[in-house]
C-alpha cells in the first residue's frame, strides 16, 4: 500500500469512528468536550502507533496460536505505559478521561489494526497506519467533542488547559452562559443523536460522490461493526 | 505458518515460550514505568488533594502538612456514613486554624454526597465544597463549587448563627433558601453541615488536639506557606 492510501483510508475512507464504527464507546463517553476528546484521541493514537510498530516487528514469527494473545499482552503494557506517564504528568487530564484511558485496553480498534493491518505490513506501513487511524479517531472526537461543548457548556475549548497542565481555569472560548446550555448534547444519548448525524452527512456525501470513491468501502479490512 | 511440520507438542512448547517470553517484556516495560513515574504520580495526587482543601479554605494561611495531620473519625449518626473519616488539621506556628471534614450527606436526590468542610477552631464555617456527588447536571449541581456560589452562602456560619433548630431549609422552618427545584439536595446539604458542626461541638477537643492554649484563636497572619 502506497503511504497516501494508507492516510486516505484513516481519516477518510474506513474512518474508525465513522465507517468502521469501532471504538465507540469511549468515542461517545468520552466526547463531552474538546479538551477530554483531544486527550483521549492523542492517548489513544500514542497507543495505536506503538502497538502497530511492536505487532509489525513481532508479528509474523508468533505461532498463530497465541498471536492474539500476545497482541493484548502488549497493548494492554502500553496502555498502562501511558496512563502511568498522564498521571504523572498530566494528573488533571488522567482525572478526565477517568476509567476509559485503561479501557484503550478494550478499543477493538486498536486489536483490529494489529490483527488486520499491522501484523502483515513492514514496520513503516504499520506506524503510518497507527498514525492514519489514531488520527482519524481523533478527528471524530474533536469534532464530536467540540459540537456537544458548545450547544451543551456554551464554550469551546474551556478545559483545554488541563490538556497543558496548568492551574488556570480560564482558556478557550466563552459564547454563551453555561446555564442556557443544551444539556441533552452533554448526555449520552445526545453523543448517539450526533454521531448518528454525522454518520447521516458521511453517507450522503458517500452517495453523491462519484463511484470511484465508493470502492474503497465496502473493501474495508473490518466489517463495519459496533462495538466498544 | 500452515505448511509447519513440527509435531503438536512441540508446537505448544514453542508457543508457550514465545507468551511467557511476551508477558515478561510486558511486565518488564510497565514495570520500568511504574518506577519513572511513581514519584510523580505522587507528588501530583498530593498536590490535587491540597488545590482541593484551597478551595475551601480561601485566603487561610497555615505552615503544616495538612495531610500528614490527620484524625480518624467515625460517627454514623452525625457524619452520615458507618466508614471512616478522615479529619484534616491545619496549623499555623503550631496552632489549630482550620480542621477539614468530609462528612457524607446520604440523602442526597441521587444518592450520597460527600463534602467537604472547613471549620475554624470556634467552630466557624471557613468555607464548604463538594468532594463528589452525583446529582442531577443543571439542576442539582449547584453544590458544585465550580458551577454556582450557592454553596458559599456557608461562610462564616456557625452553630449559634443562626442555632440549631433553624439549620434546616425555609420551606421546612429554617433559614437557608433552597435552591429552587433541588430542595432535596438543599436539605441534605443543609442538614449534613448542621450535623457536623454540632459533630464538631462535641468533639472540638479531640479534634484540635493538645496543641490549642485555652480558648484563644488564632488570628491568620499574612505569612506565605511553604
Amino acid at each position: 500500500m502506497t503511504p497516501a492510501a494508507i492516510l486516505r483510508a484513516g481519516f477518510r475512507d474506513q474512518n474508525p469512528g465513522l465507517v468502521q464504527l469501532l471504538g465507540l464507546c469511549p468515542l461517545l463517553a468520552v466526547s463531552t468536550s474538546l479538551g477530554s476528546g483531544l486527550g483521549l484521541g492523542l492517548a489513544t493514537m500514542a497507543v495505536l502507533i506503538a502497538s502497530n510498530g511492536l505487532v509489525s516487528l513481532v508479528g509474523r514469527s508468533l505461532p498463530a496460536e497465541i498471536r492474539i494473545a500476545v497482541f493484548v499482552l502488549l497493548i494492554a503494557a502500553l496502555v498502562t505505559a501511558v496512563e502511568l506517564a498522564l498521571s504523572a504528568w498530566l494528573p488533571g487530564l488522567h482525572a478526565a478521561l477517568g476509567i476509559f484511558l485503561p479501557l484503550i485496553v478494550t478499543n477493538c480498534l486498536v486489536l483490529a489494526r494489529a490483527e488486520a493491518f499491522a501484523s502483515r505490513q513492514p514496520v513503516g506501513n504499520a506506524l503510518l497506519d497507527g498514525f492514519a487511524m489514531g488520527g482519524g479517531f481523533l478527528v471524530v472526537l474533536v469534532a464530536l467533542g467540540s459540537v456537544r461543548e458548545v450547544l451543551g457548556r456554551g464554550s469551546l475549548g474551556g478545559d483545554l488547559h488541563v490538556l497543558l497542565g496548568s492551574g488556570e481555569s480560564t482558556s478557550g472560548l466563552h459564547l454563551f452562559g453555561e446555564q442556557h446550555g443544551f444539556l441533552l448534547a452533554l448526555l449520552p444519548p445526545g453523543a448517539f443523536i450526533l454521531l448518528g448525524l454525522g454518520l447521516a452527512w458521511r453517507q450522503a456525501r458517500q452517495a453523491t460522490a462519484p463511484a470511484a470513491a465508493s470502492g474503497a468501502v465496502v473493501t474495508s479490512g473490518m466489517p463495519g461493526e459496533a462495538a466498544a | 505458518m500452515a505448511a509447519n511440520p513440527e509435531r503438536p507438542a512441540r508446537r505448544s512448547i514453542r508457543a508457550a515460550i514465545v507468551l511467557a517470553t511476551a508477558a515478561i517484556a510486558a511486565f518488564g516495560l510497565v514495570a520500568v514505568v511504574h518506577e519513572v513515574t511513581r514519584d510523580r504520580i505522587a507528588a501530583s495526587e498530593r498536590a490535587r488533594e491540597l488545590a482541593r482543601f484551597d478551595q475551601v479554605l480561601g485566603e487561610l494561611r497555615y505552615d503544616n502538612d495538612l495531610l500528614a495531620d490527620t484524625l480518624s473519625l467515625r460517627d454514623p449518626e452525625l457524619l452520615g456514613t458507618t466508614a471512616a473519616i478522615i479529619a484534616y488539621r491545619a496549623r499555623f506556628h503550631g496552632r489549630p486554624v482550620a480542621v477539614l471534614l468530609e462528612p457524607v450527606a446520604p440523602d442526597g436526590y441521587a444518592g450520597a454526597i460527600r463534602l467537604l468542610l472547613a471549620v475554624a477552631p470556634d467552630g466557624t464555617v471557613i468555607g464548604v465544597g463538594t468532594a463528589s456527588h452525583r446529582e442531577t447536571p443543571g439542576l442539582g449541581d449547584f453544590i458544585d463549587t465550580r458551577k454556582s456560589d450557592w454553596m458559599q452562602r456557608f461562610a462564616g456560619k456557625s452553630l449559634g448563627n443562626p442555632t440549631a433548630a433553624r439549620w434546616q431549609v425555609r420551606k421546612d422552618g429554617g433559614d437557608f433558601d433552597q435552591y429552587t427545584g433541588a430542595t432535596i439536595t438543599s436539605r441534605a446539604v443543609v442538614g449534613t453541615i448542621g450535623r457536623t458542626l454540632e459533630f464538631f461541638a462535641r468533639h472540638r477537643d479531640e479534634l484540635l488536639g493538645d496543641e490549642l492554649l485555652g480558648d484563644e484563636l488564632p488570628a491568620a497572619p499574612a505569612t506565605i506557606r511553604p
